[in-house]
């Protein structure tokens, strides 16, 4: 064995990645349990591809076939029921991962710099995976799925002067039709290795800028341990308890979040009662249907998941750690999370009364926040400095502060140099 | 051997020009070479085909609704009731105004596209016109949007009467 990987060594940096990459690699040690989450999405992803490949073996992409051939799984193939419900129930708790995921980013300030490449690489794979999870969804080709992809397509028709054009183009037909579902299928396939290579490029940007912790500050070297043994086994036993909660609604609540008229085959001729979208979408179509308006409720629901990506620019504070320390920021995050829970409500139900006010003024709050947040991280900084921060701290802004320093004379040296460099360029 | 006369050569100027041009020529291969597989996500031949439906009038009783499929989509064709021409007639709709005279080619008869302007779900039949599931939307017995979100008046598919009990679709 040892001959073997001196033999790969000389050919290929195996030791030297694992070890610098794996092994070795220093990590916080004060990391609390809600940084399990990462790892967690990406064995759920993992889980995903696997039953995804099986599933695929005996799936019918076609219109005719589809609605039946998932029946099929689900009655006649060897633990096809396990394999479907792992699925179904797998895209849900990928969902749950990310969100606990990006809450504790932003609760612990970890998407200011220098991790904003870590926050906007996660916002892109957080658009391919709904992506993923919208197209998924309309393979069983039951009445959900249909209508689901009808109105989401639909959305692109509020694209000026070629909406019509692109919805048609979207959908292959003049409906959500066999060419739609079998596209929807060869893409549905492609975009999770795609997430594989974008989940490559998140983690190389982690192994340069380090994971963030719950002080929110940088830790001396005397201060990260190694992350194997100790993360590795936290990490396994996040995995055992994951696999713990998920195995109770795999084989115990596999349909819980099933809409029951998804067993209904899809009918283009009659829309169920009432559409609700999967749960994880539920806020943003909340926020969708408060505007009174097409083209301004798809706008809105757009910016609603893409707004996150402007948080490194928004949070102006220079105080260093996240909610933990900042008593405006933390009232504002439970506020959110509470307003996004009740988006989620309003979401799910019919837009009817009291209902409707509602999900506008949780729309507004939702918005609201964002739009404050500059203001209130310059307020917070200034009233926490009034009140005195601990001499540490003050400190640490204070180096920051000359660090800064240097590096605008750095640059600005820099520049007299290049001008100086390239005057001489131009002479020869 | 260095030639006098010539003006220095300007770097920059050259680079730009070479620059310019491969990407120019190497942006319109590549833009050509896409089309083919844009376009394969258009309708196909098949479903293009599809194109006109015919549906046959007959049976149908003042007050009823039939749906019938017109590429994919339904078809709502309403035989309307006197009573229900007298007042559309005296209306011109809600959010969306316009005359009934120009959304019937005969009164008798209203024949819509049964998708819902907003996000293309299904209105069902009510008394009074349909109303859509999804998000609200209320359209009278001309089509009309009266309230939601709905941002036009249902659709009107092109068709012919090719007899007095007999339309074909897709078909003006």
């Amino acid at each position: 064995m040892k001959h073997v990987i001196s033999w790969v060594d000389k050919r290929f940096p195996l030791t030297e990645f694992v070890k610098k990459e794996l092994t070795e690699y220093p990590t916080p040690r004060n990391l609390s349990f809600w940084w399990n989450f990462g790892s967690l999405a990406g064995i759920v992803l993992v889980l995903q591809i696997i039953t995804g490949i099986f599933l695929a073996m005996h799936y019918s992409p076609v219109a005719s076939l589809a609605f039946d051939s998932v029946e099929h799984i689900m009655r006649e193939v060897n633990y096809g029921w396990l394999i479907r419900f792992m699925h179904s129930t797998g895209a849900s708790a990928f969902f749950l991962m990310i969100f606990i995921h990006m809450a504790r980013t932003l609760y612990y300030g970890s998407y200011r710099a220098p991790r904003e490449l870590m926050w906007w690489t996660g916002q892109g794979l957080l658009l391919l995976l709904m992506a993923t999870a919208f197209m998924g969804y309309l393979l069983p080709w039951g009445q959900m799925s249909y209508w689901g992809a009808q109105v989401i397509t639909s959305l692109f028709g509020a694209v000026p002067f070629l909406g019509d054009e692109l919805v048609i183009w979207l959908r292959g037909d003049f409906t959500v039709g066999n060419a739609t579902l079998t596209r929807f299928f060869s893409l549905h396939y492609l975009i999770p290795f795609i997430i594989v290579g974008a989940v490559v490029i998140h983690l190389v940007a982690l192994h340069s800028v380090r994971s963030s912790n719950p002080s929110g500050i940088n830790l001396a070297d005397k201060n990260n341990i190694p992350f194997h043994p100790y993360f590795t086994i936290k990490d396994i036993f996040g995995v055992s308890v994951f696999f713990a909660v998920y195995s109770y609604f795999v084989f115990f609540q596999p349909n819980l979040l099933i809409e029951a008229d998804n067993y209904i085959p899809a009918n283009p001729m009659q829309t169920p009662a009432h559409i609700v979208p999967e749960w994880y979408f539920l806020p943003f179509y909340a926020i969708l249907r408060a505007i009174p308006d097409l083209v301004g409720g798809v706008i809105a629901m757009g910016v609603s998941v893409m707004i996150f990506a402007a948080m490194p620019y928004l949070d102006r504070s220079k105080i260093p750690g996240g909610a933990r320390y900042r008593p405006f920021y933390r009232v504002m995050f439970y506020l959110f999370m509470i307003d996004v829970l009740i988006l989620g409500y309003v979401g799910a139900h019919p837009p009817e009364g009291f209902l409707v006010i509602l999900g506008q003024g949780a729309t507004f709050f939702y918005f609201g926040s964002f739009a404050l947040l500059p203001f209130l991280s310059k307020w917070e900084e200034a009233w926490l400095r009034k009140k005195g921060l601990p001499a540490e701290v003050e400190a640490l802004l204070a180096s920051e502060q000359v660090q800064q320093l240097d590096r605008r004379h750095s640059r600005e040296d820099r520049r007299k140099n290049s001008t100086e460099t390239s005057g001489d360029d131009g002479n020869e | 051997m260095k030639d006098d006369d010539n003006p220095p050569i300007d770097e920059d100027r050259r680079d730009f020009i070479l620059n310019t041009a491969t990407s120019v020529v190497a942006g319109a291969g590549i833009a050509t070479a896409c089309w083919p597989f844009i376009s394969s996500m258009n309708p196909s031949a098949d479903v293009l085909s599809k194109a006109t439906s015919e549906a046959s009038l007959k049976g149908l009783k003042p007050g009823e609704v039939k749906t019938v499929a017109w590429q994919g989509k339904p078809v709502f064709i309403l035989r309307r009731t006197k009573k229900q021409i007298t007042s559309m007639e005296t209306s011109d709709g809600g959010k969306d105004p316009q005359a009934d005279s120009e959304r019937v080619q005969n009164p008798d008869w209203l024949i819509v596209v049964g998708l819902c302007t907003h996000l293309g779900c299904v209105p069902s039949r009510k008394k009074d016109g349909w109303f859509c599931p999804c998000h609200g939307s209320v359209y009278d017995n001309s089509g009309r949007i009266l309230t939601g979100p709905a941002p036009r008046n249902l659709d009107l598919p092109p068709y012919e009467f090719v007899s007095s009990d007999k339309i074909i679709i897709g078909k003006a």
